[in-house]
């Protein structure tokens, strides 16, 4: 069940570029397991040790908030967008 | 309450810029040897908000100077918010035209303060962050390159020169000469290099440290990782003694600290401003520290620092010395 998730430009170093990447998974939690399979490191970036959403971190889904949804736990379905946005980030690596 | 002695009396917006209070830490400094202090230069005092009245103003002056800046023209520059306020501020007060390119997740207040000013918010791609504000403002200016003057925060030395000239001689006098050690983020890193080189030059033992971010991904308003974005024009790496890198979680949590024990109420750069210094200070025995407030915080109420997953964490949970 291929989501599409966007790419902040500072995380795209561990996407080999890729601005925007096709996972798996029924929630968006599940979505963060499945790029840290494919890409070491982005939960890390994601989520604090306790496996919380770090609180510079802001995850849309198809425009919205998921803070205001169901956190990592809010489900997601094929053709969905998901688009990680830090607070502000410089960055063009 | 008494006046203060120095209380100012002006013709012009202008005259307000700079001249900032310098105020001594006392509580989230508890633990430190006694012959360790940690001053905090209070730029939110400035009359736009920030410490970036200063360039503002300086830029401006020089454009208009050289003749860059003429009546007619409209500034423009690409900004993560606080620049944007001060050539806003100063437009209006000095009667010019101005348009911002601003990412597009930078603070509401921030964009609505600008818009305040009668000045035009343009807004960037926020996944490709300031980098992607600057691209669009060199994009729209090659339009029509005649109609703009563009002060160029990253890549004009008036810039540093603002700081070299007001926010170092004022940090020399404020401290009596005392300071030993200077610490400000880098964003343009123009505070960094005009305040640092002017210190510099009246001791050279000062040291002069840069705080940024830890990571490229990060949550630190107003600050820059050089290592992974575009390196700005004006910032010279061998002139600084040090850096410290700044974890975003942790920067946070000591802006929450620095409003309860110090009663101030800042923003997330000078939350990494102050962890940084309290991270220097446990390996001192003695020393003046200096470090900059960019802002005030009220700018940053709607923004992840105090609206992000889950609660603000209680006193008793953050970290302490």
């Amino acid at each position: 069940m291929p989501v599409h998730v966007k790419i902040p430009t500072p995380l795209r170093k561990l996407t080999s570029g890729e601005e925007r990447v096709e996972v798996a998974g029924a929630t968006v939690g599940a979505l963060i397991e499945d790029m840290e399979r494919r890409f070491p490191g982005m939960r890390e970036r994601l989520c604090d040790d306790a496996g919380k959403v770090r609180r510079f971190v802001n995850l849309y889904l198809n425009g919205d908030d998921i803070k205001f949804l169901g956190g990592l736990g809010t489900k997601v379905a094929e053709g969905d967008e998901v688009a990680i946005v830090p607070a502000i980030a410089g960055g063009r690596r | 309450m008494t006046v203060r002695p120095d209380g100012l009396r002006a013709d012009s917006l202008s005259d307000l810029v700079g001249r900032t209070p310098l105020l001594r830490l006392r509580e989230v400094t508890r633990g430190l040897p006694p012959q360790v202090r940690i001053w905090a230069k209070l730029e939110g005092f400035n009359p736009g908000g920030s410490v970036k009245d200063r360039p503002a103003l300086r830029m401006l002056q020089e454009g208009l100077r050289s003749g860059a800046l003429r009546p007619g023209k409209v500034v423009i520059d690409s900004t993560s918010g606080n620049t944007g306020i001060a050539l806003a501020m100063l437009g209006a007060s000095l009667g010019f035209a101005v348009e911002l390119v601003v990412p597009s997740n930078a603070s509401v207040e921030r964009r609505q303060i600008i818009q305040a000013f009668g000045a035009k918010v343009i807004e960037s791609d926020p996944l490709e962050g300031s980098d992607g504000a600057i691209r669009l403002c060199r994009e729209i200016i090659a339009r029509d390159p005649e109609r703009y003057f563009k002060p160029d925060q990253y890549f004009n030395e008036a810039n540093p020169l603002a700081h070299y000239e007001t926010t170092g001689p004022e940090i020399w006098e404020q401290t009596r000469g005392r300071v030993t050690h200077f610490l400000a983020g880098i964003g343009t890193s123009g505070t960094i290099m005009g305040a640092g080189r002017f210190l510099k030059q009246r001791n050279p033992a000062i040291q002069v440290i840069a705080v940024e971010p830890e990571d490229s991904f990060h949550g630190l308003e107003g600050l820059k990782h050089m290592a992974s974005s575009i390196v700005p024009g004006i910032y010279h790496e061998e002139e600084l003694d040090d850096r410290i890198p700044a974890p975003t979680d942790e920067a946070y949590d000591m802006v929450y600290r620095i409003g309860r024990e110090e009663g101030v109420l800042v923003g997330q750069s000078s939350g990494a401003a102050c962890w940084a210094a309290l991270k220097l200070a446990r390996t001192l025995d003695q020393g003046e520290i200096v470090i900059v407030f960019p802002d005030f915080g009220d700018k940053y109420l709607s923004t992840n620092l105090w609206r992000g997953w889950g609660e603000i964490p209680r006193p008793a949970d953050l970290p302490s010395l």
